[in-house]
């Protein structure tokens, strides 16, 4: 035998050999306004939606997207959903509801919702009423709300989307995952479109008790990813949702391009029901999978969206797993995370951060970390502290970026996304 | 039908009830159908909760199956209490 080939050869994912995934449309609910342009805007701009310690989305009203009859039929969650979607479908310029119709057959429409959760406020308002007026007391709708695949079933419905539409969970990774499941969706060919995101409403004591007992949450009520003092992550609540459609078929119809949902990783620590693996593996092997899949070096990579939840075991094993997976190029380009200006939105946060991405590669900003004052030693890549800033792209090539999410359980979930 | 309970007493709630479930004020009467007001199975099903919390009678889904317009709930529920 001759000489051994050492050179790894760089497996060909599914998404670089498939037609792409274009995202024509985006919407979003976020403590930092109603709409994708508030979040990403006021996010550049260094404004922080945390108030006391939470980021609620206080701008929302549901009156402004639903009927009162709409809005007794969805839990906050959902209704968080419908907002995002209306903004999204309108942004594709799906104008269905000026009676132009869908651009696709509806059987040839997916929807996908994440939410960790799904309707916590509605499953406390059913406990309280058993608790007070006995099994009598107990809403009939209570079930189809609190139920995690409430908001998917409630665009579908809405919007006359009539191919698979399901919930998918894996708590802070969900939004993510819902993305990838689209994704993979398209290119196999099951449909023509996806309306697909993330969804969460747990702003309440319950859920404040519960992540507290496990000193998750940031008793200082402060987000600041990646800082020394950071101790805890700060909730929020929100959503997102995305529109996408294979390459050919937005041409053909003449929509407008985001960006291109290049590929999607994800993997498993299989270690600890909350803890990440400490060195990070898990997390780099999704990170790793999501460029294999888009067919991309790590050379090519311009940005990292970070999962940095301002949790001290997190901020830690992802600055190990970006370096594992991004090698030297992990120094040279800038990291930030969404969270230190909206909280954590749990299930909601990847696609609120895919959301979040697409438009800071668009307008090729790296956003900055907020809150970050003084790194804790080790944590040495650039964060984007304190202010926005250009990011660098090599001329002549879409800005690329990776977007991280990791979820309780071990899922790692992680979304390769190109500008348009 | 007990003393107790009026007719008109038992329309009142009907009508507060499905207001609150949004069905249109001014659309409301006692021959409008529960399609045109589009109250479905879940509102009748909560309606059917309010009138035994209200009244202690109970209403199943076999009950409310052929009730199509407000005046056969009030009907029906009058029969009942």
């Amino acid at each position: 035998m001759g000489q051994i080939l050492s050179t790894r050869v760089r497996p060909q994912g599914a998404s670089s050999r498939a037609e792409p995934v274009l995202v024509t449309g985006v919407g979003a609910v976020t403590p930092l306004g109603v709409g994708a342009r508030a979040l990403h805007e006021r996010w550049s701009a260094g404004m922080v939606g945390i108030r006391d310690g939470e980021g609620s989305c206080a701008d929302f009203d549901p009156r402004d997207f639903l009927t009162a009859k709409e809005a007794r039929r969805a839990d906050r969650f959902t209704q968080l959903a419908i907002a995002a979607c209306a903004e999204a479908l309108a942004d594709a310029g799906w104008e269905e509801e000026s009676g132009g119709g869908l651009p696709y057959p509806p059987e040839r429409i997916g929807c996908v919702l994440g939410t960790g959760i799904g309707g916590i406020g509605t499953l406390v308002e059913g406990q309280e009423a058993l608790r007070d007026r006995g099994p009598e007391g107990v809403s009939p709708l209570a079930i189809p709300l609190m139920m995690s695949n409430a908001g998917a079933a409630a665009l579908s419905m809405r919007h006359g989307l009539r191919g698979p539409s399901f919930a998918v969970s894996t708590a802070c990774a969900s939004g993510a995952n819902a993305l990838g499941c689209a994704l993979r969706m398209l290119q196999a060919g099951e449909v023509d479109a996806v309306v697909a995101g993330g969804s969460e409403a747990g702003l309440m004591p319950l859920a404040r008790a519960a992540f507290g007992a496990l000193d998750a949450l940031s008793p200082s009520g402060v987000s600041r990813p990646f800082d020394a003092l950071r101790d805890g992550f700060v909730m929020g609540e929100g959503a997102a949702v995305l529109v996408l459609e294979r390459a050919g078929e937005a041409h053909g119809r003449g929509a407008r391009a985001l960006g291109t949902l290049k590929g999607f990783g994800a993997s498993s620590d299989a270690h600890h029901l909350t803890a990440p693996l400490a060195d990070g593996a898990g997390q780099a092997a999704a990170m790793t999978a999501a460029m294999d899949d888009a067919g991309v070096d790590a050379q090519e990579i311009d940005y990292v969206n970070a999962h940095g939840t301002s949790t001290p075991l997190n901020d830690r094993a992802e600055t190990h797993a970006i370096k594992l997976a991004l090698g030297e190029r992990a120094g040279e380009i800038p990291v930030s995370s969404t969270k230190s200006a909206i909280g954590h939105l749990l299930g909601a946060a990847g696609a609120v951060e895919a959301v979040a991405t697409l438009l800071a590669l668009r307008d090729r900003i790296a956003p900055p970390t907020l809150g970050l004052v003084q790194a804790e030693d080790e944590l040495d890549l650039d964060y984007v502290p304190g202010a926005a800033r250009p990011l660098q792209v090599e001329a002549g090539r879409p800005a690329l970026a990776l977007s991280n999410s990791f979820g309780f359980g071990g899922h790692n979930a992680v979304l390769c996304l190109e500008a348009a | 039908m007990s003393t107790t309970v009026t007719e008109d007493q038992i329309e009142q709630l009907v009508i507060e009830s499905l207001q609150t479930f949004g069905a249109d004020a001014d659309e409301i009467s006692r021959e409008a159908t529960f399609e045109a007001l589009d109250i479905d199975s879940l509102d009748l099903a909560e309606l059917s909760q309010i009138v035994h919390e209200q009244y202690g009678v109970e209403l199943k889904g076999s009950d409310v199956a052929d009730v199509k317009t407000v005046d056969d709930a009030i009907k029906l529920i009058a029969e009942r209490v």
